[in-house]
């Protein structure tokens, strides 16, 4: 037999792996015809919506809901006494510890959830909410995380035993009421001597503000109860619905095999879909009790306030080198502001994420970190915004730490990296606090970045600026903002990670029809990372058939095989490592019904892009397309019929995706005003599947950065109101504020994957946030400046400029 | 974000826009393209038990230009003025701020009467309207009457516009020489952390006359009067601009928010002024 068309056209028609195949999704989405969570609508669905606290810390006297009660097309009020005899009053979070439901006598933030009012329509709801009548008696507000570690005020009162001293927590003994945990990484006397010994020592303290991850569309649930049957199906904006289903069954007692939860379409995730919010029981519980579906849909206002928030980490750090700049040892504390309850979505021994990944992209040889937690009058959260675990957090420590000590010792911050960097022959590096890089290859990286940009002629521009500025010509200063980040992503190891419990492995299951298309089934779920186009791909180059051929699915727990689902960068590289293993075990069954089917020994036939070919005779063939419809058709010795496969991937190790950006910006010093003139992007993601989604998410993850960088803030004052709870005041980057970035890569595969691929939706934000804040601080590097906070809002711009004196 | 529950009106005439609000009193509020009032009901900050929408009340939507003045209905949208070319011709200022507000969609519904009427401090129009020297039209169940836009405003959302008034028009007088809008904000959408709206007349290489409002920097748009006074016979040299804004930081009275402390607010002002002045003044 022989072929009218080319291996190569073979290849394309696959549209396989390193193809810009177009999303598959984009057809539906732009044309107004995705299903998220707000489009699902049942017979006799009810809405429900909350009673929210307007104090940050009180206590509740009284609730009376019969006014409410009254208002036409109101059916239920339920407050925490309603709840508690099902004990569904307060619910574990992801982090070990407990967060209310509904306020069981008291309130510890501004939004809290106080009491669901279900209705028959949204507007009834909202009329019913205002008729609710609460009673608070106000308490002492404390929304400073060191203000907290020292006052009498008990927040929780659950942190104080019958002794009157500090209970446990989740991780080990409480330093005070306040305080939820100590975590630590490192080895604390050696670090403390090699930095007491050095030949130089930077120091800074910065805080990482709080911001939140601010997806288009909010937080939101739909909970069909069917007494019938006793089956309950829960709709939501879940990023992890089999993690939901475990969690919904433990804590409602209903068998897991009768709940099925289901994540349709979602309108952005991260990293604010992660853990598990009152909104998703309430509407549970008022399902069973009012026997019909009922929906909940925040505002706006409401995601802002109450989901998740990320980061608020104040971090102290001293980083010691000797004279020529070779850095000998590292130290990190952090002070973590996790709010009213620690509802941080992290593996559970890991109560401060992958903090430890502090070190960064740099030879450290000694380093420690200690992270505290505590409990302040402010949202919970803690998510992981466009980041693995606490990653951001910790790069941009790193990167800042390195701009600091690259002042300190009068060295160019690039150079200083250089010398610095892990070298290729190094991996596998297994840095101070304790992580195995997997692969890397840093110098090569930077190289090109620096090399593209013409870093030494944008230094010596800058030079001349600052002449100018100098000399009154011009009032705009010129940064140049550099970050080297490395990422670890693709949570985890079972061995060391877990959620509640729940090894971190994923999962894929194919299903191979008889006319040779397929589905396949995940344990992820896409927000807009376009999943049903790129593992279609990873597919079609294991299994040669055609991406277009292959459909994929998630988010359905009673269809996709148990994942723990998609934040932390981790679907590529688990559930895609899955995917290619369970490709791979289509392959081998296919191989065997190929050589039965060409009359040859199995090792006689090998795989060629869509057939199996026996070897030195390639005129002898068959496609897979044929060998899908024998795998049903004919009664093979030995072999069952069908063609399916399932894998569950436990990775061995995480993967460190890394990258060089480079930012050019202009500062105009009277105003505060920032301008970028140009912004570089260096990824390395190992094996790339589809550069134009790569392409797309770090044009996504940059301008989130951006935001961040530039004035994307969660902020209270001293009451505890949080003042940005609107999108007049929190700052959502539109294509206007966007400037043109530059993307490039280099390739270097992760060695422990299947296809050697690390993950990318993440990478540009970590390290895009410390690279724009760089290029604000390196501004004012020539005039003093060692370190300021963000957000660089142009009133922190401008005050920056005016305690450096240069407002004249 | 929903309302309390309201009942809502379309009249087809000003006489019924006019009955529907002396029947209700102020628990009516007429509305324009809705972007302000909208989200306050939405807030429930603004209780409006019966919304009179004006959109289908004729003669509220020309742009007329004559030779003195120019009058602008009060539902024309920013979109309007931004494309209308011989306005942009005759008044470029209006085309050059109301570029400035918000994004196109807000900009196809938003309307210069809602804007001017509504009495928002952060609004761009009612500062440029005081530059401009504009007079509003108002409409009442007895008569018609014109306030001049610098007598206009009394607080923040307060104006000389009594509850059973409907603001129909505004009227422009021609403007002579140089124009410039300039604003800072923090993003696309934002109001300004400080506005200036200039026009200045130039005679030889003196300044023969100069106009000058501030926005979002006091609890009403600021015209400033000394600012404008502080240029006029001047060659708006470096001395004159220290003078007019000076004579600007007089007249407004910033408050700190999350654009910013006061401080920042007043040295914005000042830059922004002078700016806008450099910038009308080559113009002129």
């Amino acid at each position: 037999m022989k072929d009218d068309i080319t291996r190569d056209e073979r290849v394309e028609n696959l549209k396989g792996m390193g193809c810009s195949r177009k999303r598959v999704e984009d057809a539906r989405f732009t044309q107004g015809k995705g299903n998220y969570v707000d489009d699902i609508k049942l017979d006799g669905m009810l809405f429900g919506d909350f009673v929210r606290s307007p104090y940050a810390h009180a206590r509740i006297t009284n609730i009376d809901t019969a006014a409410a009660l009254e208002v036409p097309g109101v059916i239920a009020v339920l407050t925490a006494a309603d709840l508690a005899p099902l004990g569904l009053h307060w619910m574990p979070t992801l982090a070990g510890d407990k967060q209310m439901v509904l306020a069981d006598s008291k309130v510890l933030f501004q939004g809290q959830e106080v009491a669901f009012v279900v209705a028959e329509d949204r507007y009834a709801a909202a009329d019913g909410i205002e008729a609710v009548e609460v009673e608070y008696e106000e308490l002492p507000v404390i929304v400073d995380p060191f203000d907290a570690l020292k006052s009498d005020v008990v927040l929780r009162e659950d942190t104080v035993g019958e002794d009157g001293k500090p209970t446990d927590g989740a991780h080990g003994p409480r330093k005070h009421h306040n305080h939820i945990f100590t975590w630590e990484a490192g080895d604390k006397d050696p670090t403390e001597e090699v930095i007491a010994n050095a030949e130089v020592v930077a120091e800074e303290t910065m805080y990482y503000h709080r911001t939140h991850p601010c997806p288009l569309e909010t937080c939101g649930s739909v909970a069909s109860m069917d007494k019938v049957n006793g089956k309950l199906t829960l709709w939501g904006t879940f990023q992890a619905p089999h993690a939901i289903r475990t969690i919904v069954s433990l804590i409602s007692g209903i068998e897991e095999h009768n709940i099925r939860v289901i994540s349709p379409d979602i309108g952005g995730g991260f990293g604010n879909k992660v853990g598990a919010y009152p909104g998703y029981v309430c509407s549970v519980v008022a399902s069973i009790v009012t026997g019909k579906p009922v929906k909940w849909i925040e505002d706006r206002m409401d995601n802002l306030m109450t989901t998740a928030f990320a980061r608020d980490y104040h971090m102290t750090g001293k980083i010691s080198a000797t004279k020529d700049g070779k850095i000998t040892g590292l130290h990190c504390h952090v002070t973590a502001d996790h709010g009213g309850f620690d509802a941080c979505a992290d593996p559970t021994k890991f109560p401060a994420g992958f903090m430890n990944i502090c070190t960064g992209s740099y030879d450290i040889p000694t380093a420690y970190l200690e992270v505290d937690g505590v409990y302040t009058n402010k949202a919970p959260g803690g998510v992981s915004y466009r980041c693995s675990f606490r990653v951001t957090e910790a790069v941009y420590f790193i990167e800042r730490m390195i701009e600091v000590l690259a002042i300190k010792l009068n060295m160019d911050a690039a150079e200083l990296r250089r010398i610095n960097f892990i070298k290729k022959e190094q991996f596998p590096y297994t840095a101070a606090l304790g992580w195995e890089y997997d692969s890397g290859d840093y110098h090569t990286a930077w190289d090109k970045a620096l090399e593209t940009v013409d870093y030494n002629g944008l230094r010596a521009e800058q030079e001349q600026r600052v002449a100018d500025f100098k000399a009154g010509k011009t009032r705009k200063l010129m940064g140049i903002g550099l970050s080297f980040f490395t990422e670890i992503v693709g949570a985890g190891p079972v061995k060391n990670c877990d959620i509640l419990g729940l090894g971190m492995f994923d999962s894929c299951e194919i299903r191979i029809h008889p006319t040779g298309s397929a589905i396949a089934r995940l344990g992820t779920i896409s927000q807009g990372q376009g999943h049903a186009t790129t593992f279609a791909q990873i597919l079609a180059s294991e299994i040669g058939l055609p991406a277009d051929s292959i459909t994929i699915e998630e988010g359905d727990t009673d269809t996709a095989p148990y994942g723990l689902g998609t934040y932390g960068s981790r679907s590529t590289p688990v559930a895609g490592a899955a995917t290619a293993m369970a490709g791979r075990k289509i392959r081998a069954k296919a191989q065997m019904i190929a050589a039965y089917l060409l009359e040859v020994h199995d090792n006689d036939v090998e795989f060629d892009v869509d057939r199996f070919v026996v070897k030195g005779a390639p005129e002898r063939f068959k496609t897979m397309k044929e060998i899908a419809f024998a795998a049903y058709n004919q009664a093979i010795p030995g072999v069952e019929p069908g063609l399916e496969a399932v894998s569950y991937y436990d990775p061995p190790n995480m993967t460190y995706p890394f990258g060089a950006y480079i930012c050019v910006m202009d500062i105009d010093v009277d105003t505060g005003v920032p301008e970028i003139r140009r912004f570089y992007a260096l990824d390395d993601c190992g094996t790339r599947i589809n550069p134009m989604i790569i392409e797309g998410q770090v044009h996504g993850g940059l301008t989130e950065a951006l935001a961040v960088a530039l004035g994307q803030e969660i902020a209270y004052d001293d009451m505890g109101n949080c003042k940005t709870g609107t999108l007049m005041d929190f700052f959502l980057p539109t294509a206007w504020e966007v400037p043109n970035y530059e993307t490039d890569y280099t390739v270097t595969p992760s060695p422990h994957h299947p296809i050697g691929a690390k993950g990318v939706g993440e990478s540009p934000h970590v390290g895009g946030v410390p690279c724009f804040s760089n290029a604000v601080q390196d501004a004012f590097r020539p005039f003093g400046n060692t370190h300021t906070n963000m957000p660089h809002d142009h009133w922190r711009i401008w005050k920056t400029a005016s305690d450096l004196g240069l407002h004249g | 974000m929903i309302p309390v529950a309201f009942e809502y009106y379309r009249p087809k005439d000003m006489a019924g826009v006019l009955s529907l609000l002396e029947e209700h009193g102020d628990d009516a509020r007429v509305m324009a393209g809705g972007h302000s009032l909208i989200p306050m009901m939405k807030l429930r900050m603004a209780d409006v038990s019966h919304l009179i929408d004006l959109q289908d009340v004729d003669g509220m939507s020309e742009i007329e230009i004559d030779n003195d003045a120019i009058r602008i209905g009060a539902m024309v949208t920013q979109a309007d003025i931004i494309d209308h070319p011989e306005l942009a011709k005759v008044a470029p200022i209006l085309r050059e701020a109301a570029l400035q507000i918000a994004d196109p969609q807000v900009r196809y519904m938003g309307t210069v009467g809602g804007n001017v009427a509504n009495g928002d401090p952060g609004n761009d129009m009612p500062g440029l309207m005081q530059c401009l020297d504009a007079n509003f039209t108002v409409i009442g169940p007895d008569d018609e009457r014109e306030i001049p836009a610098r007598d206009f405003y009394e607080a923040a959302y307060m104006t000389a516009r009594e509850d059973e008034e409907v603001l129909t028009a505004v009227t422009i007088p021609r403007p002579a020489g140089g124009y410039a809008y300039e604003k800072q904000k923090r993003k696309i959408g934002d109001y300004a952390t400080a506005a200036a709206a200039v026009q200045i007349v130039k005679d030889g290489d003196k300044c023969a006359s100069a106009s000058i409002a501030m926005t979002n920097l006091s609890d009403t748009p600021i015209y400033s009067e000394a600012a404008g006074a502080a240029l006029v016979g001047t060659s708006v040299d470096d001395a004159a601009l220290t003078a007019a804004v000076a004579a600007m930081w007089g007249d407004i009275d910033p408050t700190e928010d999350n654009r910013g402390p006061v401080a920042f607010k007043n040295h914005v002002a000042g830059i922004i002024l002078r700016r806008a002045i450099e910038r009308a003044w080559s113009r002129a």
